[in-house]
């Protein structure tokens, strides 16, 4: 067998794909195999690949296993796996095999897609029904397991760990009919000479999470202290809502499932000027909807917070793949000169602090935030560590009960006014759309409109978003500057770099607006040329940077359009090749 | 349960409302306020939300916490704020087109909901604050220079699609009549669950036609049913004059609510572990 010598140490990095029509566990396998290998000390993730249809259509798990912290999919598989080949021929031109990478097809299942035979690897047969079928209560998926843990070296007694796990409501029967698939499949792939194993796991004394980005967002609004969430669903944030519907009952919260955005966002508003720390989750179609509503926020100084899990647009557009198309509407998108907060996790794990973050900042400046995740990390199975305990003091600026006139609106050193709870007497107010006094009386004087919006744009402009701001990595005068989930992408080509002996610098940011000038330029000093890496087709980020700062360097764009998300050996190709003067 | 420490007046604010004169809804917020002193909730403790429009100016005017908030959206700012805090007694002030064009939708699912909170909206069948445009409940020939010969559609029924929607106490009444405005604000209040009460509130201005209503509304024929049948058959020979409670259901209302003490996440951090 002709397999490449890269494949046949041990690797850095391995990659595999289940296939299966819809039902045949095609994901559970994937998934089963990535926790194992988190068990066991490794990282990685798993992306879904579903076809259109809602049920019944082509599934598929992709998933990269890596001795180290795995922010992206890899761009190429080194083994792939087929239950079947139906309607594989629409999504097997997304998953190429790598060089010298090994396709293992069922021949009962027919023949595999021309785009693989006709491909550098190797196919081998194997008869994954039969070999399920020969076991009573057998599996075809979990002769997957077998075969993919044999192949890359995933200690299979943790493999029969989480089974074991997973199936504990089913039974011992169901169980131990798992156990002997999983041993068929390694018997078999041991017959196939070919080995992809994954190096040792670089030392960490650290708890290991599976998480999706929407799950992770979900944690962090709790570790926030939100207690209320209205909800509409949409992909791909419903996750998000999902998550937090009972996880927020647990605990003594509640989500509400609103009639549409437009609800959903007023929803959280009512709930905030209650007293408890709002959330809904979204996503661009959704987003659009709650622009005025967002405004009304800014206007009457509600804190709340709004996830956009942002997928390609513009209209419904591929509401299952990703882009960070939504900067535009998030930071300009209000009518009015409304400030107001717009920041992005620049991870999975990162989703946690910054779902966190959002809360603190919404209630500490009595302000909407809106949070810009997207498809890519939203919906991506992580093996992270533990995220470390943040504490933020966050606190919303209550009113104290005095023999004066409360002004809800009052005209602080720092922007933000004493709020008044509802149940406080004393505290009534009228919250207001409308252009109000510190009282909060309507008013369409000169001097109201001006002395509130200083106000209003004073509290934003003037907090201290501490070195929250983004992430500097690397060094060097070449630059990779980015936004949001193509932090990871753009980290492991600086990793990737510099095992080639390039040395590059890494600037992205999580604070999007306010803009953090300031300490992006301190970021860029001493840079020669930066690279500008986002996904959308306008470069949207591009846009905006130039438009808060002077960028007098030598400037290359990386930028493109979903569904084809830029992956870290674009950006390192895209330095290696810049020829600059 | 009538709170004698508590006067209407307890519940006005000192803000001068920007209403015509002659303004039926300046009688709503008078039996609002006189609700409200009956009720016998101190201010401190009412949540009055609206949206935009005439009759969404009500809250400044009240000595309550008040929402004035987006066109169209109070109710879903009121289920918010009840469902967070459902120690509040929560109102949604609306007209006719903030409720039942814009907030059309709202209004189906509010009903359906069934949060325990009360719904007045005033219904003047114009848009006044932009000054004589044809609303939902306007008749279809009406004039207007928005829709010249009229809208040619038939009137919107609010109180057929809040009973068809699952209202859970359905009324109607007229804003001259502010004994009778004030009791039952009251009993709707008082009434577990989602409760709407459309009130008639002449627009002098654009519907100078309207300051006939007075002698046109007449207490209904019929006493107040919990048979959801009966009030559908009785709401579809309705004249639109026709005033009072029609019905007064049993639902349970919507469940969810926050509580005041919340549990620890640790738990749910646990879950994640692998």
């Amino acid at each position: 067998m002709n397999l490449s010598p890269k494949s046949a140490k041990s690797a850095k990095n391995v990659s595999f794909a289940v296939v299966g029509s819809g039902g045949a566990g095609a994901i559970t396998a994937g998934s089963i195999l990535l926790e194992a290998a988190g068990k066991s000390g490794w990282h990685g993730l798993l992306n879904r690949s579903v076809g259109p249809q809602i049920r019944g259509g082509e599934a598929a798990a992709l998933v990269r296993l890596s001795t180290r912290p795995a922010f992206c999919m890899s761009r190429e598989f080194h083994i792939l796996v087929a239950i079947d080949w139906k309607n594989a021929d629409r999504f097997i031109g997304s998953m190429p095999v790598a060089p010298g990478g090994l396709v293992i097809a069922d021949p009962a299942a027919g023949e595999p897609p021309a785009a693989l035979r006709e491909g550098d690897c190797t196919i081998v047969e194997c008869p994954i029904g039969e070999l399920a079928k020969s076991i009573k209560g057998g599996r075809p998926n979990m002769i997957c397991v077998g075969l993919v843990a044999q192949l890359t070296g995933l200690p299979v007694d943790t493999v029969m760990q989480v089974v074991a796990s997973k199936l504990l409501s089913k039974g011992a029967d169901a169980i131990a009919a798992s156990d002997a698939c999983i041993e068929a499949g390694v018997a078999a792939a041991a017959g196939f000479g070919a080995t992809f194993h994954l190096g040792a796991p670089e030392a960490s004394d650290k708890t290991r999470w599976l998480i999706t980005g929407n799950e992770a967002v979900g944690l962090g609004a709790m570790r926030g202290g939100v207690q209320f969430a209205a909800a509409y669903p949409i992909t791909p944030a419903t996750e998000v809502l999902e998550y937090l519907a009972p996880a927020l009952a647990g605990i003594g919260g509640a989500l509400v499932q609103a009639e549409d955005e437009l609800a959903s966002i007023n929803m959280i508003i009512g709930a905030s000027y209650g007293g408890r720390p709002s959330i809904t989750a979204t996503s661009g179609p959704g987003l659009s909807l709650m622009m005025e509503s967002l405004g009304l926020a800014a206007a009457a100084e509600v804190p709340i917070v709004v996830i956009d899990v942002m997928r390609a647009g513009p209209s419904t557009g591929i509401a299952t793949k990703s882009e960070q198309s939504d900067l535009n509407i998030a930071v300009h998108g209000f009518h009015g000169d409304a400030p107001h907060v717009v920041i992005a996790p620049l991870s999975v794990a990162d989703c946690l602090f910054t779902a966190q973050w959002s809360v603190h900042i919404a209630e500490t400046l009595q302000s909407p935030v809106i949070v810009l995740s997207d498809q890519s990390i939203g919906q991506a199975h992580v093996l992270i560590d533990r995220p470390a305990d943040v504490t933020f003091l966050t606190r919303r600026k209550t009113y104290e009960p005095s023999a004066e006139t409360y002004l809800r609106y009052a005209v602080t050193a720092d922007g933000v006014s004493p709020m008044s709870i509802p149940g406080q007497a004393g505290g009534q107010y009228t919250a207001d759309g409308l252009t109000h006094t510190e009282r909060g009386t309507p008013s369409s004087t000169a001097k109201a409109q001006r002395e509130q919006m200083d106000k209003r744009l004073h509290k934003i402009e003037s907090f201290d978003f501490g070195d929250h701001w983004g992430a500097c990595e690397g060094s060097g005068d070449t630059v990779i500057l980015t936004w949001g989930s193509l932090t990871g992408a753009a980290r492991e080509a600086i990793d990737e770099l510099h095992e080639d002996g390039i040395d590059a610098r890494l600037i992205a940011l999580r604070q999007i607006s306010p803009f953090p000038a300031r300490a992006l330029q301190e970021a860029l000093q001493g840079a020669r040329r930066v690279l500008v890496v986002e996904q959308s087709h306008s470069g949207q980020f591009y846009r905006y940077v130039r438009s808060q700062i002077d960028l007098p360097y030598d400037i290359n764009r990386l930028n493109r359009e979903g569904p084809t998300v830029i992956g870290p050996d674009e950006i390192a190709s895209s330095i290696r090749d810049w020829k600059s003067q | 349960m009538n709170a004698p420490t508590l006067k209407a007046t307890d519940f006005t604010s000192d803000v001068t409302p920007v209403w015509c004169p002659g303004c039926g809804d300046f009688h709503v917020l008078m039996s609002i306020t006189r609700a409200l002193a009956q009720l016998g909730r101190p201010p401190e403790d009412i949540a009055v939300v609206s949206g935009i429009g005439c009759s969404s100016r009500i809250p400044a005017y009240t000595n309550c916490y008040g929402f004035h908030g987006v066109h169209g959206r109070s109710l879903a700012l009121a289920a918010g704020l009840k469902v967070a805090r459902p120690d509040l007694t929560v109102m949604a002030m609306s007209g006719d087109g903030d409720g039942f064009s814009i907030g059309g939708n709202h209004f189906l699912h509010a009903c359906r909901r069934n949060v325990d909170m009360t719904y007045v909206v005033m219904d003047n069948r114009v848009y006044g604050m932009t000054k004589g445009q044809p609303s939902p409940t306007t008749e279809p020939d009406w004039d207007s220079a928005l829709s010249p010969g009229g809208t040619g559609l038939s009137p919107f029924h609010p109180l057929v699609i809040a009973l068809a929607s699952g209202a859970n106490f359905v009324a109607r009444e007229f804003s001259g009549n502010i004994k009778a405005c004030t009791r039952t604000i009251v009993e709707a209040v008082n009434h577990p669950g989602f409760s709407f009460v459309e009130i008639l509130s002449p627009c002098v201005t654009f519907r100078p036609d309207e300051r006939e209503w007075k002698g046109q509304v007449h207490p209904a024929s019929v006493p107040e049913t919990d048979d959801p049948a009966r009030a559908a058959r009785r709401i579809m020979t309705d004249d639109g004059m026709n005033t009072g409670i029609l019905y007064r259901g049993k639902r349970k209302p919507y469940f969810a609510s926050v509580k005041d003490s919340f549990g620890d996440i640790e738990p749910l951090e646990r879950a994640f572990e692998v």
